[in-house]
C-alpha cells in the first residue's frame, strides 16, 4: 500500500517517524530507569555530533558501518538476506592480519594498504562464497547458511587468534602490525579532532557508496542483479544466469563486509583481536533496512548508527542508571521500527494526503 | 417486481483516475445481467463496490429495493451475494469440503460438522449437477473443476446473487458449456447471476440484460435479445471494430523451426510432453489450441530456452538448438534470444515484466547487454528515444514511460511485452496466450501486429486458449491434449466441435 505513497514520503517522512518512534520508546525507557530524557539526549547528542572529537568518532564507527550496510543492501538488491556480515568481517579480519603480518615489514604504506584490504576482502568474500554457492546450487537458504557461517567463524577465530598470540602475551590478540601498515589519520590534516582514529577509510567509504550507486542504478549488471531481486521467473525468461548472479553478488557482499574489518583494525587498533567486529556486521542489517539500500540512505543510517554508538557510550559513563546496553536497545528498537514495522504510518500518511486533496 | 440489485448513481474515484462516474442501472431478479467493457471500464471497481472491497464516494445500491451499506465481503456475503474471481481464491492442498467450510467453520472443532457439510455438498451437487467431489484436493482438479468449487462454495453459502468475473477465460468449449448449464439451473431457481467477459458470443449465448460500460461510464444498458456482437463492440470501443484484419496470402517460406520427437518428464517421471512433432516455415502463423495445462506452456518454455527437453530433435533454422549437455537451462533463454527467438511469455506478470520496474526499464528487459554506452554503462538516452519510438508504434497509453508497468493496464503491458520483443527482430517469435485478460480494443492492435510480423517473414508459434483468436490469426492448428498433439487443421477446416472434440483428447473417433 505504500507504493502508492510519493517517493518524499516513503524515503524521508516514514523513515524519519520511525526513528522519531523508537527515540520516544527510548525516553520512556530512560524515564522509567530514573533518568531524564532530555538531558540524556542532550548528552547523546552533545557526544556524538556537537564535540569535534565526538564527531570524528561518530564517523569513524559509521566508516565501518558503510561497509557492513553495503554488503547487507547489495545482498538484498538480489532478494537475498545476508545474515552473515558479521562473521564475514570477522573472518576478513583475518585475512587482513595474515597479510600484514606477512608484509608490514617488507613493503610501504602505499602498498601494504590496497594489500590488506584486498586480503580482508578475499577472506570476507571467500566466508560469504560458500553460503552463496549452496543458496545457488543446493537451494539451501542464505538466512540459515549466513547464520550457521557467523558462529562458525566466531569458533575457528577463537581458534586461530590463540595461535596468533606472541609469546609471552596475555591478551588474545595478534602482534600490533608496524606503523607502515597504519591507515592516515585525519587528524594529520585536522588538528581539532583530537586522538581520534577516524582515518582514510572514511573516503574509502564513501567512495565505495559512489561505486554501489552507480553499479545498482546505472549498469546492466545492476540491472540484472535488481531484476533477479525483484521476480526470479522473470529474470530466468530474461536470460539472467541465476546462479551465478547469486553466487557472485554473496562474494561482492561477503567484501564489502569483509571492508569493514579495515577501518577496525588498520585505522584503529592496529592488531586482531577477539571479537573486534563487535556487532558492526549486525548493525550492517539495520542499515540496509533503514536506509532502504538507497547510497544516500545508507550513508545517513550509518552515521545515525555511528553516533548511537558514540554517544550511547558517553551517556552510559556519566549518567549511572543508564547501563551500556542502552545503546543495543536503541538499536534495537531502531530495527524494530524500521525493519519490522517499517509501513506503520504508511495508511497514516496516505489518510492526510488524501484528505488534503 | 422489484430488481435484486440496483445501482444508483454510484461514483468512486482512485485519485485522479475515475473508476466509476455516475453508473446507474438495474438487474432484474432472477435473470443473467451481462456486464461488458474494456479493461480499466470500470467493471471491476463496481463489482468490488459490491462486494463491499471498495466504499463509494456516491450514490447507493439496492438490494431487493432496500438501500444498503456493504462495508466488507462478509457484510456482502450475508446479503447473499456471491463472488467467483477469474483468479480463484481456493486453498490448493486442502480438499473441496475444507475449502468451502474455510471461512465459516460454524464452531472451534471442525470434524462436528464435518460430515453434515459434507451430505450438503453432495447434494448441491445433485441438484445442480456439480460434477465435484467434495473429498477431492485441490491440486489434483482440472481448472474447470475448481471452478464448480467456487461456484459450489457460493451456493453453499447460499448466495442469490453470483458475481462472474471472466469465469470461461480458461475453460475449453464443452466445459464453458457445462458451466452455463450450471448458470442456468441457477436462474430457474431464481438467482441473479452478473456475468462479468471479454467475449461477446457468451454475452449473446447467455444473458437475458447486458450493460456495457466505458471510461467509467454505463454507455448502454439494453436486453440481449434486441443487440448484435457488433453493436456491443461499437459500444464498448466507441468505434467500429474490424472482425477480418487484412492479411497477406499463405505463402510459407524455408522452415524455421523443426522440433521431433521431443519428449518431457518431470522430476516423477510423469509425461508432459509425448512425441511432439511439426515444423515451423517463415511467414506463417502456427496456432497451438487446447486448454491450458495440457503441454502447451511446458512446450513455449522449451523452444524459448527456459527449459530442458528430456529428449528429441529441435533445429532452428537448420541448426540444432544449444542445448547442448546442460543440466539446467539458467541462462539459456539469452542464448535463445540471441539466436533470433522472440518470446511474449503467457504469463507476462510472473515472467515478461518487472512489476516494479518502469515502463522504460521493462522495454530493455532480456536485452540490456545490447544497450551500453562506452563507460559500460546503460545508455539511458539511447534508451529513452528507443522506448518513446516503441511507445508510439504500439500505442502504449498512458505515454509516460517513468510509470511503473504494474499500473498499466494489461493491455498496455502486453503492448509493452510484444514491442519489446519485436523489435529484436526475432526470427521466431513465440506468443503464448497474447489478449488474455486484454480488451477489444487492444486485441485487435495486437492481432494487428503480429499478422504484420508474419507478413514480414516471421515464424510465429502461438498458443492461445481462446478459439476466436486461433481462428483471426493463425495459417494451420495443432491441438494438443494430455501433452500430445491430437490433430493438425489447417485454417480452412477450421471447425469449433472438432476443434474442441481433439482438445479433450478424442481424436481416434
Amino acid at each position: 500500500m505504500n507504493k502508492d505513497l510519493p517517493r518524499w514520503a516513503t524515503a524521508f517522512v516514514m523513515p524519519v517517524l520511525n526513528l522519531l518512534s523508537a527515540l520516544l520508546v527510548t525516553a520512556l525507557v530512560i524515564h522509567l530507569l530514573g533518568e531524564s530524557p532530555t538531558e540524556s539526549l542532550a548528552i547523546l547528542v552533545n557526544s556524538a555530533v556537537v564535540n569535534p572529537e565526538g564527531l570524528s568518532y561518530t564517523l569513524f564507527y559509521a566508516s565501518t558501518f558503510i561497509f557492513t550496510g553495503l554488503a547487507v543492501s547489495i545482498a538484498m538488491q538480489a532478494g537475498l538476506f545476508n545474515i552473515g556480515a558479521e562473521g564475514q568481517m570477522y573472518f576478513a579480519g583475518l585475512g587482513l592480519t595474515l597479510a600484514m603480518l606477512a608484509f608490514d615489514s617488507s613493503l610501504s604504506p602505499w602498498l601494504l594498504i590496497p594489500t590488506g584490504m584486498l586480503g580482508a576482502a578475499l577472506f570476507g568474500a571467500l566466508w560469504a562464497f560458500v553460503p552463496g554457492y549452496l543458496q545457488a546450487k543446493r537451494g539451501s537458504h542464505v538466512v540459515v547458511t549466513t547464520i550457521m557461517f557467523n558462529y562458525i567463524a566466531a569458533s575457528l577465530m577463537n581458534t586461530v587468534i590463540v595461535k596468533l598470540v606472541p609469546p609471552g602475551e596475555q591478551n588474545p590478540a595478534s602482534r600490533a602490525f608496524s606503523a607502515a601498515a597504519e591507515m592516515p589519520r585525519l587528524n594529520e590534516w585536522f588538528p581539532v579532532l583530537g586522538e581520534t582514529p577516524l582515518n582514510i577509510s572514511f573516503f574509502i567509504a564513501i567512495l565505495a557508496l559512489v561505486i554501489y550507486g552507480v553499479v545498482v542504478s546505472r549498469s546492466a549488471w545492476g540491472y540484472k542483479l535488481r531484476a533477479t531481486g525483484l521476480n526470479k521467473h522473470a529474470a530466468h525468461y530474461a536470460g539472467i544466469r541465476i546462479s551465478k548472479m547469486i553466487i557472485i553478488v554473496m562474494l561482492i557482499s561477503g567484501a564489502l563486509a569483509g571492508l569493514g574489518s579495515v577501518n577496525s583494525i588498520m585505522g584503529s587498533t592496529h592488531y586482531l583481536s577477539l571479537n573486534f567486529v563487535g556487532g558492526a556486521g549486525f548493525i550492517g542489517i539495520a542499515i540496509a533496512l533503514m536506509g532502504r539500500q538507497h547510497p544516500v540512505g545508507i550513508f545517513l543510517s550509518a552515521v545515525l548508527f555511528g553516533a548511537l554508538t558514540q554517544g550511547g557510550f558517553d551517556l552510559s559513563l556519566e549518567k549511572q542508571n543508564i547501563p551500556p546496553e542502552t545503546v543495543i536497545l536503541i538499536q534495537g528498537l531502531i530495527i524494530l521500527f524500521c525493519g519490522a514495522m517499517e509501513n506503520l504510518y504508511a495508511p497514516v500518511i496516505a489518510k492526510a494526503l488524501k484528505f488534503k486533496k | 417486481m422489484q430488481p435484486a440489485v440496483e445501482f444508483r448513481g454510484i461514483s468512486k474515484h482512485f485519485g485522479a483516475v475515475k473508476a466509476n462516474t455516475d453508473v446507474s442501472f438495474a438487474i432484474a431478479k432472477g435473470s443473467i445481467h451481462g456486464l461488458v467493457g474494456e479493461n480499466g471500464a470500470g467493471k471491476s471497481t463496481l463489482m468490488s463496490i459490491l462486494y463491499g472491497y471498495y466504499r463509494a464516494d456516491g450514490g447507493e445500491i439496492l438490494l431487493d429495493g432496500q438501500a444498503r451499506r456493504i462495508h466488507n465481503s462478509q457484510e456482502a456475503i450475508a446479503l447473499g451475494i456471491g463472488m467467483v474471481h477469474q483468479h480463484f481464491m481456493l486453498v490448493e492442498n486442502m480438499t473441496v469440503l475444507d475449502n468451502v467450510m474455510l471461512g465459516s467453520e460454524g464452531g472451534f472443532k471442525l470434524n462436528k460438522n464435518r460430515a453434515r457439510v459434507e451430505q450438503e455438498l453432495r447434494d448441491i451437487c445433485v441438484r445442480y449437477r456439480l460434477d465435484v467431489d467434495p473429498l477431492a484436493t485441490i491440486h489434483d482438479l482440472s481448472v474447470g473443476a475448481q471452478q464448480r468449487v467456487e461456484i459450489l462454495k457460493q451456493i453453499y453459502r447460499s448466495a442469490n446473487i453470483l458475481i462472474l468475473d471472466e469465469p470461461t477465460a480458461v475453460l475449453t468449449a464443452q466445459e464453458t458449456a457445462s458451466l452455463f448449464e450450471i448458470l442456468r439451473l441457477f436462474k430457474e431457481q431464481g438467482k441473479t447471476i452478473i456475468l462479468i467477459t471479454h467475449k461477446l458470443q457468451e454475452i449473446l449465448d447467455i444473458t437475458d440484460t447486458v450493460t456495457v460500460m466505458r471510461g467509467g461510464r454505463v454507455i448502454g444498458a439494453v436486453p440481449t435479445a434486441g443487440t448484435t456482437k457488433e453493436d456491443l463492440a461499437n459500444m464498448m470501443v466507441g468505434r467500429p471494430i474490424e472482425n477480418n484484419l487484412p492479411r497477406a496470402p499463405y505463402n510459407p517460406g524455408t522452415p524455421v523451426m523443426h522440433v521431433e520427437n521431443l519428449q518431457l518428464l518431470d522430476d516423477q517421471g510423469v509425461k508432459l510432453l509425448a512425441d511432439i512433432g511439426f515444423t515451423l516455415r517463415a511467414g506463417e502463423i502456427v496456432a497451438v489450441a487446447g486448454v491450458s495445462g495440457n503441454g502447451q506452456s511446458e512446450l513455449m518454455e522449451i523452444l524459448s530456452g527456459m527449459r530442458l527437453p528430456t529428449s528429441g530433435k529441435l533445429d532452428f533454422l537448420g541448426k540444432p538448438l544449444p542445448f547442448g549437455d546442460r543440466t539446467d537451462a539458467d541462462g539459456l533463454p539469452r542464448t535463445f534470444r540471441e539466436l533470433g527467438i522472440g518470446h511474449v511469455p503467457e504469463d507476462r506478470l510472473r515472467d515478461g515484466v518487472v512489476k516494479a520496474f518502469s515502463v522504460m526499464h521493462n522495454t530493455i528487459f532480456g536485452y540490456q547487454d545490447k544497450l551500453k554506452n562506452k563507460w559500460g554503462l546503460l545508455d539511458f538516452k539511447a534508451i529513452a528515444g528507443r522506448c518513446a519510438e516503441l511507445m508510439r508504434n504500439f500505442d502504449v497509453r498512458p505515454n509516460n514511460h517513468d510509470l511503473r508497468i504494474g499500473l498499466l493496464s494489461g493491455g498496455n503491458q502486453q503492448k509493452v511485452v510484444i514491442a519489446r520483443e519485436v523489435l529484436a527482430q526475432p526470427k521466431l517469435m513465440l506468443v503464448g496466450q497474447p489478449t488474455r485478460g486484454v480488451d477489444i480494443g487492444t486485441i485487435e492492435s495486437i492481432h494487428t501486429q503480429l499478422l504484420k510480423l508474419r507478413d514480414e517473414g516471421v515464424a510465429i508459434l502461438l498458443v492461445s486458449v481462446e478459439l476466436e483468436e486461433v481462428r483471426a490469426l493463425a495459417d494451420r492448428i495443432l491441438v494438443m491434449c494430455g501433452g500430445r498433439i491430437t490433430g493438425e487443421l489447417k485454417i480452412e477446416e477450421f471447425d469449433t466441435t472438432r476443434i474442441g472434440l481433439l482438445m479433450g483428447g478424442m481424436h481416434k473417433s
